[in-house]
């Protein structure tokens, strides 16, 4: 049995009175022990939704409005919040995208790292103090001891980003959540902390939900990917099939629009036209006034998600890369 | 960042904060040691002597060397009195801002963090206690605390009553200003991780949010000592707030008042000077805080 499975789950935010919208529209997810999955796509799709939705965690007024979240047996959704706290942050824990905001700015790394052992353990603060010292030494940082008294201006970004790992890590988690967890720091930083997150993720069989949109990451680190496009998954697979062959013409795009894959001395490519708000969708595939492969029926008809892809008219391997 | 060396190069580059600190500590200073250094003891009944009542101050034609600034109707030395006052006025004021601070930050926090309905109806409640003056509620209370009990009971209480009703009646300054900001802190991601973490929202609240919304109380704080100051002199001042046996600086003002006219203007202008130099005092330091903690209307100096 699959360690966290997702099944049609919808979040629905009010628009009015009487009205709502979603901005997950029947998401299905499944993860194994140990397994990497990416989540790929453009801002708005619904990546970080999906992230807080998974974890019971959806601000107020949005609601999980459908669907089932079944984590180890348990529906998540079903459990009364003291029992959510007790798989939150335990056994499930997340990494945040920019770590210059994720630590409380008036408590010393060590108070925060104390404090989240003691929310789920027995431990006595001696022994919650070491812990968050190995813990620290794991993720690579100099003088670990010292830094525990440290407050997290007196860290540098990717010191940060690594203590917020180390945060995540504490309590020996399942599945960690990682959204973004790159994108606001150095480029030089980035390859750094992802590796750390690869290595740290097989060393301890730690399964993990990668949100971003870059593909090169992707391509690196998870076995499966899954692309996401206005609140609902339009391809999912083997990442190293979708990066060679990809059938939506969405993430054909997507991967015709790295850098790396242009031309030198061309334009670099870009998607047509942006993403629709989730409050003016179009009718049909949410991509058809973007899609150069669209018809009449894109534009009439929801393509279901049949064989890993959801187009009625998805690209053949043989195909080149055009759309 | 705000650190105490920042703020105190900050203190010590501002005349006018200087002079405040140091005329609040003078008076700080005078209140706590009032019975080591006062000259006498006005609550002891047996050094008092009806002959030596409204004698002008010592340097005055008809003064006397043992009271300095004159004595009033009762022969006490109005010099001890203000020292002994002076710590009255300021065990009301603190106390008072102790009850509303507590009281204001537990709701407010509350009513920002929750929202919904509990934020609604703490807030109309607010809206509601701050259209009716302080003033009016402390007297309707102490009045009623006054026609209900005797004088000995009223008289040995009445600190606490005041302390809990002016702090009471304060609450929804301090309520919304830490509502305020924990508004703004709510959004903030180190909130949603603490949540992540699968802390409680107890704990979200005090230990993450709290610590991060308490700069602006700082600030109200000091400036509501003032202001609780104020509202017990004029309680007092009615007659409503401390007995004269056990005078504050207000009663210490009402007291004289009576005698201004026959010419002992000092029994109520020593006390009422006394009075304005601490309000100034707080409010001025108050007000260096606020710019100091503003990062808004910081000059990037640190």
């Amino acid at each position: 049995m699959a360690l966290l499975e997702v099944r049609d789950l919808r979040v629905a935010f009010p628009r009015g009175k009487s009205d709502e919208v979603e901005a997950l529209r029947g998401v299905d997810l499944t993860l194994d022990k140990g397994e990497r999955l990416g989540v790929v796509g453009e801002s708005g799709a619904g990546k970080s939704m999906l992230a807080f939705a998974i974890l019971n965690l959806i601000a107020e007024p949005g609601r999980v409005s459908a669907g089932a979240i079944t984590f180890d047996g348990e529906n998540l959704l079903d459990l009364p919040d003291r029992k959510v706290r007790r798989i939150r942050g335990n056994r499930i824990s997340m990494i945040f995208q920019d770590p210059m905001v994720t630590l409380n700015p008036v408590l010393t790394i060590g108070t925060q790292m104390i404090e989240t052992l003691k929310a789920h353990r027995r431990i006595s603060d001696r022994a919650a103090h070491k812990l968050s010292v190995e813990k620290l030494k794991l993720v690579a940082i100099p003088s670990a001891e010292s830094r525990m008294d440290a407050y997290p201006h007196e860290l540098s970004g990717g010191l940060r980003q690594r203590v917020v790992i180390a945060i995540a890590l504490l309590t020996d988690p399942e599945i960690i959540i990682a959204d973004e967890p790159t994108t606001a720091l150095d480029v030089t930083i980035q390859a750094e902390i992802m590796a750390l997150i690869l290595r740290l993720c097989r060393e301890n069989h730690v399964a993990l939900i990668l949100i971003t949109h870059d593909l090169g990451v992707v391509a690196e680190v998870t076995q499966r990917l899954m692309i996401m496009y206005a609140g609902k998954c339009v391809e999912t697979g083997r990442t190293r099939e979708i990066i060679d062959a990809p059938k939506h013409p969405y993430s054909a795009g997507l991967l015709k629009a790295l850098p790396q894959n242009a031309e030198r001395g061309q334009r670099l490519y870009q998607i047509p036209g942006s993403m629709p708000p989730i409050t003016a969708l179009p009718a049909g595939c949410p991509y058809n006034p973007r899609c150069p492969r669209a018809t009449d029926i894109c534009r009439a008809e929801m393509p279901p998600l049949e064989g890993g892809v959801a187009c009625f008219h998805p690209l053949t391997a043989e195909e080149e890369v055009t759309a | 960042m705000i650190t105490w060396r920042g703020v105190l190069r900050r203190f010590l580059a501002d005349p006018v904060a200087i002079g405040a600190g140091v005329v609040l500590l003078a008076l700080v200073l005078m209140a706590a040691l009032a019975p080591l250094i006062a000259p006498q003891n006005p609550y002891d009944l047996m050094q008092l002597n009806i002959m030596d009542s409204e004698m002008p101050p010592s340097w005055r034609p008809g003064g006397d060397d043992r009271f300095l600034l004159g004595t009033d109707a009762q022969g006490r030395g109005v010099l001890s009195t203000i020292m002994y006052g002076t710590g009255i006025s300021l065990v009301i004021g603190i106390g008072a801002v102790t009850v509303s601070a507590v009281l204001g930050i537990t709701l407010g926090l509350l009513a920002g963090y929750k929202g919904g309905w509990i934020d609604s109806f703490l807030m109309r409640l607010a809206d509601i206690q701050m259209s009716l003056s302080t003033l009016m509620i402390a007297i309707i209370a102490l009045a009623l605390f006054q026609a209900a009990f005797d004088a000995n009971i009223y008289a040995e209480y009445a600190i606490f009553m005041l302390i809990l009703i002016i702090g009471i009646a304060e609450w929804p300054k301090f309520a919304r200003t830490v509502r305020s900001s924990v508004l703004g802190e709510k959004g903030k991601e180190y909130v949603d991780a603490a949540r992540v973490i699968g802390l409680p929202a107890r704990k979200v609240m005090w230990g993450h949010i709290l610590p991060n919304a308490l700069t602006p109380v700082l600030v109200i704080s000091t400036i509501q000592v003032a202001e609780a100051i104020m509202t017990e002199a004029a309680l007092s001042f009615l007659g409503l707030g401390m007995p004269t046996d056990k005078p504050s600086l207000g009663s210490l003002i009402r007291s004289g008042f009576e005698f201004v006219f026959s010419g002992s203007t000092w029994i109520t202008f020593y006390p009422a000077l006394v009075l304005i130099a601490l309000i100034l005092a707080l409010n001025l330091l108050g007000d260096w805080m606020r710019d100091v903690l503003n990062p808004k209307l910081r000059r990037g100096e640190d």
